[in-house]
């Protein structure tokens, strides 16, 4: 492939001109990319909102039955998650390897930190029988079939969030691996900051699903 | 482009080009796979008795003829091949921006096209390609899962491709190479690429849902949990009706540059016409209620989602206005590919304004689920995006191979799928003005004459689509030497030789002028073998 024309580094693949150009084409091609992860969210959210406004008693009441302070641990979690990722990226842009290794690090902890406590919360929900199933049952509502569908939503949301969890757990890995053997320098740390771009999107996505799953109508009226 | 030899240059290629040329193959392979199920659907309805196929073969003869025709064949059809090898061209660049993403993209596609084909070997689906809710969930004992799967696959294959054309136009376009001096086939293809960027997540998001109420009862589309069918059908058209302009805008950008071209004229209004890329993209997302008029949806809304859809017929019309416009004066000449743009622009405007009609919410009631859709939406796609893809494939085949096709052969088979197409499909609006239902193996007798002729037609077209794959294959060995510009055309992507060098330009081109400067060049004829 011509490589006497265009030598391919790391740094510069052949088809760019210039350094700067490469970065801009990944953090571009990263946005695009959220922006189609927003879309495939959205069906779920409309979902959601459909289905919440048709029958706000019982989502209302099911809603209630999550422990919110959990929930608020998590946020809280994730939000430090965020806060080390950006100092990963700080200590990207200043070119240090081990301060660069050491928040990837505690960015990779809190990120199981998040999984294990969302892990417990699923199995409080299988303790209650709140799992969709045959052996689903809600107090308080002769509507067991619309309660259901709230914790099918709320399985399938928070489901596909770990799912991204667990897959930006993987991504930090290797960013951690590559920053390891030293690839990445002050001039060249795009990944990083792209990393990061999409671990602070899967973190928004989960401030949006706790006050829509667990915070809204919290004090609502009994059903 | 011959730079290195052997099945695993091609199978890890990272060359724009050649990814190009693998969905070519791959395309072409489930063009034909689509093409004998629709043979086995026009051979049942020749007579009004149910006699080849039991009504469930024929159900899942329509339905595998639509989902590979519609996601493995339509929607990759130009972007992945044309776009793929004519957009960074066209703008100047070495290659699209992620050369890895792209060559995965095309594997996504495969492997989806797997699944598919998996589920047709099994024992096929019957539930239509638009997979409706409850029967997709509840009731069929088909592969339902298997065909979904294949369809989720296949969108990241979409997404990806879109990431890499929008990212590409962007950042990659060589100097001088402005916004408006973009070629019209680019513009058309980024309009695409927001579609396909926006609108394939919902698509694959409403599969993961199909997914899990069909293994795991979850209730969202089951009317006895307090789900409801219909919020499937909102999620589908969303995309699904955006998906239309995926097919069909590609084929717009390719007819502008041959309309230029093949009349040595800049395309009048270049400016409405790029933009009325970008507007059909945006109004294709606020039109997907027109799929719901009989589907319960409040006739408020269904008022709301008519009028919008008679929205889209401005942009599409600024664009035919504006290509005839541009013939005007011009020095025509008539080889095969203006002769598949002229086809496209007649045929393209049939299926527009039929598209009206369906628009209309009393005629829809009439006409919904009847011959009349299925002849409007085949006008579109096969007269429409077929027509201009094979006038594309034709417009580029000696920059693609260094090779002509050979004309005499090249015009007799558009002249023949362009009667072989009207035969076809147009006794199929009457068929549905008469009240002939979709879907359905067996007819009452009143309707034979049409089916007949619908039948015959499409064995002419056949025949028109079968000479092109031989002579095409032919043309690689025995046809003319191409040269360079063998059109006298002024993109990008006719200043380097026939085939590109691996990194398409000597030197990365400095742009000085407007696309379509014909101005130089007027009154030079082109040659036509």
């Amino acid at each position: 492939m011509a490589s006497e024309v265009h030598v391919e580094t790391l740094a510069v693949r052949e088809q760019f001109d210039t350094a700067s150009q490469q970065k801009n084409a990944s953090t571009l091609g990263m946005w695009v990319f959220l922006i189609t992860e927003i879309m495939f969210f959205g069906g779920m959210f409309l979902a959601y909102t459909a289905y919440r406004s048709w029958y706000p008693n019982v989502f209302g009441a099911a809603s209630r039955t999550l422990n919110a302070t959990i929930g608020a641990i998590n946020t809280a979690v994730l939000l430090c998650s965020s806060y080390t990722m950006v100092l990963a990226v700080r200590a990207g842009q200043l070119g240090r390897r081990k301060t660069i290794m050491l928040f990837l690090v505690l960015t990779i902890i809190l990120g199981f930190v998040f999984l294990g406590i969302k892990g417990y919360e699923w199995w409080e929900k299988f303790e209650e029988h709140h799992v969709p199933g045959a052996s689903f049952h809600l107090e308080g509502t002769p509507l067991q079939g619309q309660a259901q569908l709230f914790f099918s939503l709320y399985f399938a949301m928070t489901g596909l969030h770990a799912l991204h969890m667990v897959v930006g757990v993987g991504i930090m890995s290797y960013l951690l691996y590559q920053t390891y053997v030293g690839k990445y320098t002050a001039e060249y740390y795009t990944p990083i900051d792209v990393g990061g771009l999409y671990w602070h999107f899967v973190d928004i996505i989960w401030i949006y699903l706790f006050p829509l799953l667990y915070l809204i109508d919290r004090h609502g009226p009994k059903p | 482009m011959n730079a290195s030899y052997g099945i695993k240059s091609w199978l890890f290629t990272k060359d724009h080009k050649r990814i190009a040329l693998l969905y070519l193959a791959t395309i072409t392979f489930f063009f034909f796979i689509g093409g004998i199920f629709a043979t086995l659907i026009r051979i049942e309805l020749l007579t009004p008795k149910g006699d080849l196929v039991s009504s469930d073969t024929y159900n899942k003869l329509f339905t595998m003829h639509g989902v590979i025709m519609v996601f493995f064949f339509l929607i990759p059809s130009i972007p992945a091949t044309l776009g793929n090898f004519f957009i960074p061209m066209m703008i100047g660049a070495r290659d699209l921006a992620f050369p890895r993403i792209n060559l995965l993209s095309w594997y996504l596609l495969v492997i989806g096209g797997l699944f598919a084909i998996f589920a047709m070997v099994a024992g096929g689906v019957d539930t239509g390609w638009t997979f409706y809710t409850p029967y997709s969930t509840s009731y069929s004992n088909t592969w339902v899962i298997a065909t979904a799967l294949g369809i989720f696959i296949a969108g990241f294959s979409s997404i990806l491709t879109g990431l890499n054309f929008i990212v590409t136009v962007h950042t990659m376009r060589a100097p001088g190479m402005t916004w408006f001096r973009l070629p019209l086939m680019v513009w058309s293809n980024y309009a695409t690429s927001l579609i396909q960027v926006l609108g394939t997540p919902v698509l694959a998001i409403t599969m993961v849902l199909v997914f899990c109420e069909r293994t795991f009862h979850i209730g969202i589309f089951d009317p006895a949990l307090g789900g409801d069918p219909v919020l499937f059908q909102h999620l589908f058209w969303f995309y699904s009706h955006p998906a239309v302009y995926i097919m069909v805008l590609p084929g717009m950008g390719v007819i502008s540059e041959l309309i230029s071209v093949y009349s040595r004229k800049a395309v009048f209004g270049y400016g409405f016409v790029a933009f009325s890329s970008v507007a059909i993209a945006v109004l294709g997302f606020l039109v997907w209620g027109h799929h719901l008029f009989v589907s319960g949806q409040s006739l408020y809304a269904g008022m709301v989602f008519s009028f919008l859809s008679y929205f889209v017929a401005i942009p599409s019309a600024i664009k035919v206005f504006n290509w005839t416009a541009t013939l005007y004066k011009g020095s025509i000449s008539f080889a095969t590919p203006m002769l598949y743009a002229f086809g496209f622009i007649g045929l393209f405007t049939i299926g527009g304004l039929t598209g009206l009609f369906v628009a209309a919410l009393g005629i829809d009631v009439h006409v919904t689920d009847t011959y009349f859709v299925i002849a409007h939406f085949h006008y579109i796609m096969v007269g429409g995006t077929l027509m201009a893809y094979l006038g594309g494939l034709h417009y580029w085949w000696p920059k693609i191979t260094g090779r002509m096709y050979p004309e005499g052969w090249a015009k007799l088979s558009a002249l023949i799928i362009f009667l072989g197409f009207n035969l076809t499909f147009f006794p199929q609006f009457i068929l549905g003005y008469l009240g002939m239902p979709r879907r359905y193996h067996a007819y009452s007798d009143e309707f034979q004459v049409l089916h007949v002729l619908s039948t015959a037609g499409a064995s002419v077209l056949a025949v028109g689509y079968l000479l092109p794959a031989i002579y095409f294959v032919w043309s690689l060995r025995y046809g003319q030497v191409a040269g360079a510009n063998p059109w006298k055309a002024t993109g990008l992507e006719w200043q380097t030789p026939s085939p590109p060098p691996p990194h398409n330009f000597e030197e990365t081109p400095v742009v000085t002028h407007d696309a379509y400067d014909y101005s130089t060049t007027v009154g030079e004829v082109i040659e036509v073998g």
